[in-house]
This record gives structure tokens, sequence and C-alpha cells, in this order.
């Protein structure tokens, strides 16, 4: 296997070079996601894709192989919920990338990642901890805009959008001095006069409709949602607000997704049947606020259980799930199998279900042949803390440089510290 | 000042004596001030005769003996004991062990394939203090009295809410010892108190009898920021802040000293602020300062020595890995944190490997949270940082580890010969984990405070649950299977 260092101005090209490989990870465990584990199996990859998963692969005289005996061998992890890439040092404006001042809270025309800094470094822990794909998210106001995700390669922020947008953000519930109820009722006038402008754009442009509740923009990149093309992440903790999200989804036909959702294992079977997935963390169990009452611990694992598609994401809270520890979001499986998850639910809530709730399960998510090359080799069981991910490949490309973090653990091992390298 | 003397002279030992003599009187029993002149001084100010005003009224909730057998034990004193036993009794450690057995009264409990560990302390709480629902309107955040840059004068136990619902979810994280800290918005933010997590309609309730009180400090970002338009508005300023406030307080230290030596003339005015400050300089409140870089740390160092205190804990500490060999030689406890870190530039150079740094260079090393939701998870904090000690070559042992989170933080609390390690004679805290603690798969499973069983996971119907949750939360009985 070469271990390349890439610099982020090389990286497409020698993203390139590498990806034009054949590299075959043998023995390890195989757990493609998609299908049940294969003890003693083989992940082959070839030009950055997968091109085959089993237990009896012929392997390619011309493949590296790399043995994974002792190993567990996964699909990289989809973290579906983070400011990756969108907020360096959280107390320095300069670098908030997240949220945009919009117009009396909306800002559905949005668009974070074209200020996403491929240069963040935090890109490199999240990559060296096992993450290969992030779903990123603007914050803030009724509707703070739109998400995409992004595929943890060195290169431009051109390079690393894998798909966007895959959903427009809104809130509900309490805000400031805004009663749930209003809150709805912004979002109602919002979809209703979007689709006001999508049959009368002509009569807009000639200012011959009445005054709309959104700029001109936000309209338009509302109508993606009315076509059911963007799916619409609500979000929303306490149960009501989870139901009154439904109802706006039946009234106007979007796609819905809950994002938070506390008391979501309260509408569980209503959120089932009517097919709607929760992103949803296992690390909180605090009322913290009157719209999370009802917080557990257990929430993940009684929707999953309910046959709701669940995406895991940091809820603890702290710095628990931002910035270097985007990584931590295997902790968050860990957790919810300890609270009652399947263990393969769990897995499944980091890797495929993500993606195929954001739309880009026919590239990532899983070990399946056709797939983009995203593969971890881990030490032993990821959710555990005393296992490490050893090998990260993202695209067939394993990008093998140290991290910030990494480099100022290895000054400081040794005291006094050398100024001048690493 | 007889008293103040005759207590740093005799240190650990007359707090702890006091202090079960305070368990002994009846809730509610106070010596009057007049009294206090003719016994031992009550560990906290002496700067004026009736030194502990608020006392402790905690007593242990009344337990039976209980052995817990066939164990795997991180005592936090020594290496694992496998198939390992220890007996609560009378709220204490009675017996330690591979060979113990059980009085005929004694409820015996089976730890096959389970842990036992001492009860988790958390150096860096707000529990209580920064009460839920934190809504706009509900005045639960009472931590920061951000009024000015020194508030020595105020008591983060008067912020305390004994029903702020994280106290059952922390005790259900294995957690018996917390100690409440006043935010770090100011210089210096108050004094904070060191509680045990039980139920109780107060926080005198709460009070781990004995315990001294913390002075709780802040450098860098927060205070500068929070006193932008009216200063301290730099660095530089913050430390003219501590030096001046130090100033003032080894004056009003002389002037106590002075008459409480001969009670001639009249007593010096009391002054809440300095008479904290006072005592801090003569050991009887153990400093913990907030501060992230290591540079900011040297520097507080410098004013310890400048005004002759010193500093129990720093606390954050994302930097303390670039002075270990400084941090040891000061014998200054390192709160930290595993992973926390680039919230602010202050914080961008936190690493995973802290821990292991620090553990290895002799400092004593505690897993802190500032965070109720993290609290209760210290023991998978300190697996992670664990982990990455033996990723980077800096090894630490889970018997290492342990102590990140119990004997360590004692420490750090001026509590270590009480509670902190499954020793004989130590205050029966103790935890009964589902398997390894540091697997992330495992659960606190029963929790003892003075050897009664205050949390069982498996009978939730006896769990405690706050007045604010009686209706208000569901309760969640049953989780998922």
């Amino acid at each position: 296997m070469r271990r390349t260092i890439l610099r982020a101005s090389l990286a497409t090209l020698v993203a390139t070079a590498l990806s034009a490989q054949t590299v075959a990870i043998t023995g390890g465990k195989v757990y493609p996601v998609s299908g049940p584990v294969i003890e003693n199996g083989t992940v082959l990859m070839r030009d950055g894709r997968i091109v085959a998963v089993g237990a009896n692969v012929t392997i390619p005289a011309d493949a590296q192989r790399i043995d994974a005996t002792g190993k567990w061998v996964t699909p990289g992890i989809v973290n579906a919920a983070t400011q990756l890439g969108l907020v360096e040092v959280g107390a320095v404006a300069s670098t908030r990338e997240g949220s945009a001042r919009g117009r009396d809270g909306v800002a559905a025309a949005f668009m974070p990642w074209e200020g996403l800094n491929p240069s963040s470094v935090y890109f490199g822990p999240a990559r060296d901890g096992g993450i290969t794909s992030a779903v990123v998210y603007p914050r803030g106001g009724l509707i703070s805009g739109q998400v995409a995700v992004i595929h943890l390669v060195s290169g431009t922020a051109d390079d690393m959008v894998l798909r966007a947008p895959v959903g427009m953000v809104a809130s509900l519930g309490h805000m400031g001095n805004m009663p749930r109820a209003e809150t709805i009722m912004r979002l109602r006038e919002i979809l209703t006069d979007a689709r006001a402008y999508r049959t009368r754009r002509a009569d807009f442009e000639r200012a011959q409709t009445r005054a709309f509740a959104a700029s001109r923009l936000d309209l338009e990149a509302l109508l993606p949602v009315l076509d059911g093309r963007v799916p619409m992440i609500v979000n929303a903790d306490k149960a009501s607000d989870i139901e009154a999200a439904m109802k706006l989804a039946n009234e106007f036909k979007f796609k819905l997704i809950i994002g938070g959702g506390a008391e979501a294992w309260q509408v569980a079977a209503k959120l089932a049947a009517a097919k709607v997935p929760v992103l949803t963390g296992a690390m909180n169990n605090i009322p913290d606020s009157f719209s999370s009452l009802g917080q557990r611990q257990e929430n993940a694992g009684l929707l999953a259980r309910a046959g709701v598609s669940v995406a895991l994401i940091g809820n603890a809270g702290g710095g628990d799930e931002e910035a270097f520890n985007v990584r931590n979001v295997r902790y968050e499986a860990g957790n919810a199998v300890a609270y009652g998850m399947e263990w393969n639910a769990a897995l499944r809530a980091i890797t495929l279900s993500p993606a195929e709730i954001f739309g880009v399960a026919d590239r990532v998510g899983s070990l399946q042949a056709g797939k983009m090359a995203d593969v971890v080799i881990w030490s032993g069981d990821p959710f555990e803390f005393a296992s490490q991910p050893e090998k990260v490949f993202v695209r067939g490309v394993q990008t093998v440089a140290p991290s910030r973090q990494d480099l100022l653990e290895q000054r400081y091992k040794t005291l006094p510290p050398n100024y001048r390298a690493p | 000042m007889r008293h103040s003397a005759f207590a740093l002279a005799i240190g650990f030992v007359a707090l702890a004596s006091q202090s079960s003599a305070a368990q002994a009187a009846p809730a509610g029993a106070r010596t009057t001030p007049s009294d206090t002149t003719k016994t031992v001084p009550l560990p906290g100010a002496v700067s004026l005769p009736n030194a502990d005003p608020y006392p402790s009224t905690y007593a242990p909730v009344p337990s039976r003996a209980t052995l817990i057998r066939n164990v795997t034990i991180l005592t936090a004193a020594g290496p694992t004991i496998r198939n390992g036993s220890v007996l609560l009794r009378d709220g204490k450690i009675a017996e330690v062990g591979t060979n113990v057995s059980a009085p005929a009264d004694a409820l015996v409990i089976d730890g096959a394939g389970k842990y036992v560990t001492p009860g988790i302390i958390d150096t860096h709480s707000h529990i209580g203090g920064g009460g839920v629902p934190g809504d706009d309107g509900t005045q639960t955040n009472d931590i920061n009295e951000a009024t000015a840059p020194v508030t020595a004068h105020v008591w983060v136990e008067h912020s305390v809410w004994p029903q702020d619902a994280q106290f059952p979810r922390t005790l259900a994280g294995g957690v018996t010892t917390i100690q409440v800290l006043p935010g770090s918005a100011n210089l210096i933010g108050g004094r904070s108190v060191v509680l045990k997590v039980v139920p109780s309609r107060t926080v005198q309730g709460m009070k781990f009898p004995g315990a001294k009180y913390g002075l709780k400090m802040a450098c860098g970002e927060n205070p500068k920021r929070v006193y932008a338009s009216r200063g301290p508005s730099t660095r530089m300023g913050n430390v003219a802040g501590y030096r001046a406030a130090w100033i003032q307080a080894a004056g009003y230290r002389a002037r106590w000293d002075k008459w409480n030596a001969n009670h001639q003339g009249d007593a010096p005015t009391r002054d809440l602020g300095l008479e904290t400050l006072a005592d801090v300089l003569r050991g009887n409140i153990l400093v913990h300062n907030h501060c992230y870089r290591a540079d900011e740390m040297a520097q507080m160092m410098d004013i310890a020595k400048e005004f002759g205190y010193k500093i129990r804990s720093f606390h954050h500490g994302v930097e303390a890995y670039k002075i270990a060999d400084m941090l040891s030689r000061d014998s200054i406890a390192a709160s930290v944190w595993a992973d926390w870190g680039a919230f602010k530039l202050e914080a961008t150079d936190a690493v995973r490997g802290n821990m292991a740094i620090l553990n290895r260079a002799g400092v004593r090393t505690v897993m802190h949270s500032d965070d109720a939701s993290g609290e209760q998870r210290l023991n998978q904090e300190a697996a992670k940082a664990m982990a990455e000690g033996n990723r980077i070559g800096v090894p630490v042992t889970e018997d290492e580890a342990i102590k990140w989170m119990t004997i360590n933080a004692a420490w750090a609390l001026g509590l270590e010969d009480r509670t902190g390690s499954i020793q004989t004679g130590k205050n029966a805290d103790v935890v009964l984990w589902s398997g390894n603690p540091f697997s992330v798969y495992s659960r606190a499973e029963k929790v003892w405070v003075d050897g009664a069983m205050l949390y069982d996971r498996l009978d939730p119907s006896s769990q405690w649950r706050t007045d604010f949750e009686l209706g208000f939360v569901p309760a969640n009985r049953g989780g998922v299977r």
C-alpha cells in the first residue's frame, strides 16, 4: 500500500494517480451494511470504485493486497449533521459560514457549501476518525437554507461536494417571542406563496402579484421542495411540533425529514407509517428545554424498532460533535446500542441510512460493487473507544497526512519542544 | 490567629474530625458564635468567629451491609483485583480483596462479568447552579455573577437548586461527588461547593461534610470578552485585576490576623470577598483556575507565587500537555477534557493526547466535564483519552485511567483521604458497572453513596425523580426491551 502524503493543491492529481490502482482488502470481518457480515471477506477496489465484496472474490494478480486479518471492515461513516468546513473556530466570526442573515429569519436560497472551506483543519481528524462523508447544514432562523453532502477527499470545495442540495432546513417550535403556532403559520404562509409564485412567475416579474412573504430567491429555492425533489428537514424536538411538521408535509406534499426529534419516540408509529426519517442522537437524556422534556437516550432504538429510518447524529451538546469531534458520531452509535438499538441498525444509522435519506446511497454508505470506494479498516468494533480506524479510503484513496492535532502531539510528546519540526 | 494556624498545622485531620462531629450532630444543631471560639475552627472562612455559616446537614442514607463478590475491581489505589469482593458496612468500605466473607445480615450481589470502581468524582460541574430547563424566563442559570470582574463574595451554593433534574442523571452515570463551580465570566468568580449527588430538600443536605471550599478563577478570553467595555479588556488587564485583588486580600488578612490574635479594639470591618481571598492565602480554600493556554497557566503560577497561594487545579487546560513538566513540578492537578476544543481560538490546540502526556509526566490528571451531559459519561471520556495515549505511543493502563475520574479528582478537592478509591476505611462511594467501564456498552448499574444504594438501573421504580420532573417529564419506565 503506497502511503501518500498529500497537499491540498496536489490532491486531485495524486488522487487520480492512486485511484488507477487495484486494491484488495483481505481476511477482515466485512460489514457491507447492505448485506450480512462476511467473515474472512474481501473488498476489491479499482479506479476509486468498489469492484467486488464477498467471501470468494478473485483477486487480480496486479492488485495491492492489504491484510485485514483480525480487523473489521466497514463503509466509511456518513455524519448526517455537521457544520464541518463551515465553522472553523466557533468564537471567531470571520470563520463562521454556516448561518445566513436572510430576511425575517428566512434564507431558503442560502447554499452554505458555496462558502465551504476546503482547507479546514478539521477534515483531517474527521477522515482519520473514519468519516468519509458529511452532511453540512446551515443553522438558525425559520428557514436556514440548504444542505449538501460533502465527500472528504482532499481537494477543492467543488471536488468535495458530492451532491447539493439534498435538503432544505426549517425549524418549528417556540422561537424567541414567536409561539409555536406562529412558526407553523409562517412556514405555511411561505410555502403557500412559493406555490403561488410557481404558477405566477411571469406576473411576479411584471410586479402584478400581491407581495409575497419571502424574497424571489427564497421562493425559487423552495420550488424543488414543493416538487418533492428536495426534502425539507424540519428541526423539531417536541412531539407536537413533529406532528405539526407531518401535517405541513401532507398539506404541501413535501418530503419530510425530522431533525433533532428529542420526543420522536412518542410518535414513532406515526413517523414509521408516514415513512418520515429522523436524525437524532443517543447521548442526551436531559430535559434541557420545555420543548424536550421527554428527551431520552432510548429514542433512536425505539424509533428503529418501530420501523423508522434513523440516522444518528451528535446530540450530546457541549463540545462533543463539531470540529475535530465530528468523528465522535461512532460513539453515538455505541451509546445507541447501550440504550437498546440493535448493533447492525446502529451501524446502518451512521452509514447507509443517512446515505439513503440524503439521496446518495447509489454512491456511498455501503460496501457494494459499483459504489465509491469509501472503506474503513478498524482495529476492532468501530463503536468502541479502544478501536482505531487504521486505514481510511475515500474514493479508493488513502490520504495519510498528519492533522494539526497530530503535529501538536508530536511536537510536545517530548519536552522541551523542538520548534523547528515538525 | 490561633484558629487558622491550628487548622493549617493540623490540616486535613482536623477537618476530617470536625466533619464527623458535624455529621453526628442532629440536623439543625448549630454552635453559637461564642462557642466556636473554644472549638476547632470549621473549614472555610476563619476571618470571623462563625466560620461555617451554612453547615452541611448531610447524613448518609441508612444502609445494610453489602457484599459485592466475584467482580473485577478497579481500585484506583493499586492493581486491578480480579474475582474480588468488596464489603460495604456502616457507610464505609469495610474490606476489599479476593477472600472476603459476607456477614450473616449482608446483602450479597454477584458481580460476575461486572466491574466495581470508586464513585466517580467531577471537579467541574455547574449542575444545580445552571439548572434545566434553561429556556428564557426559567431563571435557572445562576452561575455567572457577571456584574464585576472580581466577585469573590459570592458562594455558588446559594445558587444551587436541589431539584435540578440533572442531579439524578449524574448519579446514574456513577458520579457520587461533584464540585459545583461559579462560571468563568469573572477573573475571580466566587466560592465553589462540593456536593454529594444525593436527593435532598436543601443544598445544605448535599454538602460534603468537611470538604474545603474552592475559589473559581478564570483566565483568558472569557473575562476580557465579558468586560470588554468596562475592563479588563485585555489579558494584561486580566492579570492586573488578579494582582489588585490579592494585594487587597493580603492587607485584609493581616488586619484580621492581628485582631484575631488578641481581640483588642474593634474588629475590622467585614468584607465578604476579601474574607474568601484571605482564606485562600491561609490555605483553607483551594484555587480552581479555568485556563486554556500554556503560557497563561505559567503566568498564573507566577501570580500564585507572588502572593503566596497555591493553585490546586487548572481547569480545561487544553494546552496543559505543553507544560506537563511545570505542572508536575508544582503539584498542580490538571482537570481537563478528553477532546473538547476548537470553539474559540484559545481552545484550538486541544489534543486527545493531553491526558496521556500529563499522566506520563506525573501530573495529577483529572477527567472533568463542565457539562451535564458529559458528566454522565466521564468513564467514556477517559476511555477516549486512554485510547489516544495508546495510539500515539504514550501508553495508559486502565489502572491509571480510573484514577483520572476518582482519586486524582478527590485530591483536587482535598478529599483523597475520604473518597475516590476502593480501600478499607474509605467512604463507601462505589459503582457497579454492567461491564468494563471503558467500554461504550457498559453502564453504571448500581451506585452507592456512603454505603447506601441510591441508584439501581434494574429497578426503575426506585430511581430518584426530582420534584420538577413529577408530571413535567415522562417517567420513561421500562426502557426499550
